[in-house]
């Protein structure tokens, strides 16, 4: 694992020399080391680059860290993994992806994860994604998460771009059967020339199932993003998506949220906000002794927290 | 000493909305600044703390001319101000604005007891983000609470009493008597409330855009209680400043 890879890691993941439990490190397209627990069972695929993730059912109280970084350009990462979390787990799973370029070539990694849960497991997704280096190659993240809930199965998603990708196409998928309940918080920074593209399906199938979509974006420079989203309520279910992006210099969103309800019972709603800073959060913070810069950045720090 | 030197403040199609205001307000006291609706009250308090510009005249804070100084300059010269209709913010909580005006870090204790002053009780609010999940009441609370955090030389509390409760009022009353009591800054409150009128140093009353009287608070408040056309002021006099 050479140096890049150990500093990306720490930033994608909490990385500190080691990881306790089960583990797989993915560097430039190759396994870096590998772990698996008693209960959590990491296996390559034989069809396809990627993993399958088992975990035990009734497994409480483990994290599973499957981190993936490129260290330079000319390299296009594709990888499908599968998790297979077992009735009544209650576990974290760590993902994050690091693409570091000094080159000139693009440096891509696009990762497929798919989740599989069981009756009332529960998991804490977190995929922290982030760009480095200094060449003129491009650094791109396009990940796709296809999320499956079986009944009383819960998932909590916490997705963070914090800057540094040129481009990034995030596309996420959910079905959710009974009394199942998603989250997902996404937070995005861009800045420069760069341009972030989220999209997110989900159908509530089952009864009293759940959803609660919460996007937090910042647009600086002359970035361009854009947020998609479907919620489709299929039966007696509630959804709620949020979308407030913040404004600076010449960035530009665009919003498309949109509601599908094909039962009575069905309840939907979303909140969509898009503009500059306004001026009395200025103006208050700057009552509190902070410049007009220091109080745009905090105000944009804690709006992404 | 905070000194008004013939201050005015034009809309920019040339309405005044103040006119010619002199005005002295000596270190250490509770000064209620008071009178009719759009009379002038908000818009003084904003030049003052800088969040607006005169159009012509001084301002002095201890002898230095801050009339040219922006918000900030004059916060970090230890002028604070609470807003009658505080500003929301999402990803910001009530510990991170109170540490934010404190200038440090805030034990849970410290915390509690800001907050304890505006009647909140701290743990369910110290870690609550200051967006629409709050009540007008409660960013408002949060709000003073800022101010008091900065422990400031000049705290300006733009109608504190709007959208609180009668509880939560009391407590507010007790929290500026405490402060006058200490003499560790001076206080500017403007309202309409006589509790807060009645425990002024001194009364500043203002109509169309200027001073109309102003004096000790035994003096002023008798006759502002006695006659319901205050924005004439009782006393039928103009004051052009008192010390």
């Amino acid at each position: 694992m050479n140096k890049i890879t150990d500093e990306l890691l720490r930033m994608v993941s909490g990385f500190s020399g080691a990881f306790k439990g089960a583990f797989n490190i993915r560097e430039n397209g190759e396994c870096a080391g590998r772990q698996s627990s008693e209960n959590i069972h990491i296996d390559s695929k034989t069809d396809a680059p990627g993993l399958i993730i088992r975990v035990r059912p009734g497994t409480k109280g483990e994290t599973v860290y499957i981190p993936a970084c490129v260290t330079h350009g000319g390299v296009d990462d594709l990888v499908y993994n599968d998790f297979f979390v077992g009735e009544g787990a209650d576990i974290v799973i760590v993902a994050g992806c690091g693409v570091h370029n000094d080159d000139e070539e693009e440096a891509r990694h696009n990762g497929i994860h798919r989740f599989f849960l069981e009756k009332g497991a529960r998991v804490r997704y977190e995929e922290k994604h982030l760009g480095t280096g200094k060449g003129g190659g491009a650094r791109r993240i396009d990940p796709v998460t296809d999320i499956h809930l079986a009944a009383d199965a819960y998932l909590e998603m916490d997705t963070v771009q914090l800057g540094g990708v040129e481009s990034t196409v995030r596309k996420t998928t959910a079905r959710l059967a009974e009394r199942a309940k998603l989250i997902v918080r996404e937070r995005l920074l861009t800045d420069g020339h760069e341009t972030a593209q989220s999209d997110f399906e989900v159908v509530m199938e089952g009864e009293d199932s759940k959803v609660d979509l919460i996007s937090r974006s910042v647009a600086k420079g002359f970035s361009r993003q854009a947020f998609h989203s479907n919620i489709r309520g299929l039966s007696r279910c509630s959804g709620h998506s949020e979308c407030d992006a913040i404004l600076a210099d010449h960035g530009s969103v665009i919003a498309t949220p949109a509601l599908e309800a094909n039962h009575l019972d069905a309840e939907l709603i979303h909140e969509a906000a898009i503009g500059k800073i306004a001026g009395e959060q200025l103006l208050k913070l700057r009552t509190l002794g902070l410049t007009e810069e220091e109080a745009e950045q905090r105000i944009i720090a804690g709006f992404l927290k | 000493m905070l000194k008004l030197e013939h201050i005015a403040w034009d809309l920019p199609d040339g309405a005044g909305i103040i006119k010619d205001i002199d005005l002295a307000i000596p270190d250490g006291q509770l000064v209620v600044v008071t009178g009719p609706n759009g009379g002038g009250k908000t818009s003084l308090a904003k030049l003052i703390a800088g969040l607006s510009e005169p159009t012509s005249g001084r301002i002095l804070w201890n002898e230095t001319d801050i009339t040219g100084m922006d918000v900030t300059q004059r916060a970090r010269l230890g002028v604070a101000y609470a807003f009658q209709q505080p500003v929301r913010f999402k990803g910001l909580t009530a510990r991170d604005l109170l540490e934010l005006a404190a200038g440090h870090k805030l034990s849970d204790g410290e915390v509690c007891e800001l907050l304890g002053k505006v009647g909140l009780c701290a743990n369910e609010y110290m870690d609550r983000e200051m967006n629409a999940s709050l009540s007008g009441g409660e960013i408002k609370r949060i709000e003073i609470a800022t101010v008091l955090a900065r422990r400031a030389l000049l705290s300006i509390f733009d109608e504190p009493e709007a959208g609180i409760d009668l509880w939560s009022f009391s407590r507010l009353v007790e929290t500026f008597q405490d402060l006058r009591n200490e003499k560790s800054g001076t206080l500017l409150v403007i309202s309409h409330q006589e509790r807060i009128l009645s425990i002024a140093d001194t009364i500043v009353v203002i109509a169309d855009g200027c001073v109309r009287c102003a004096g000790p608070k035994d003096e002023i408040l008798p006759n502002l209680l006695s006659d319901e056309r205050t924005a004439k002021c009782p006393l039928g006099k103009e004051a052009s400043g008192h010390e």
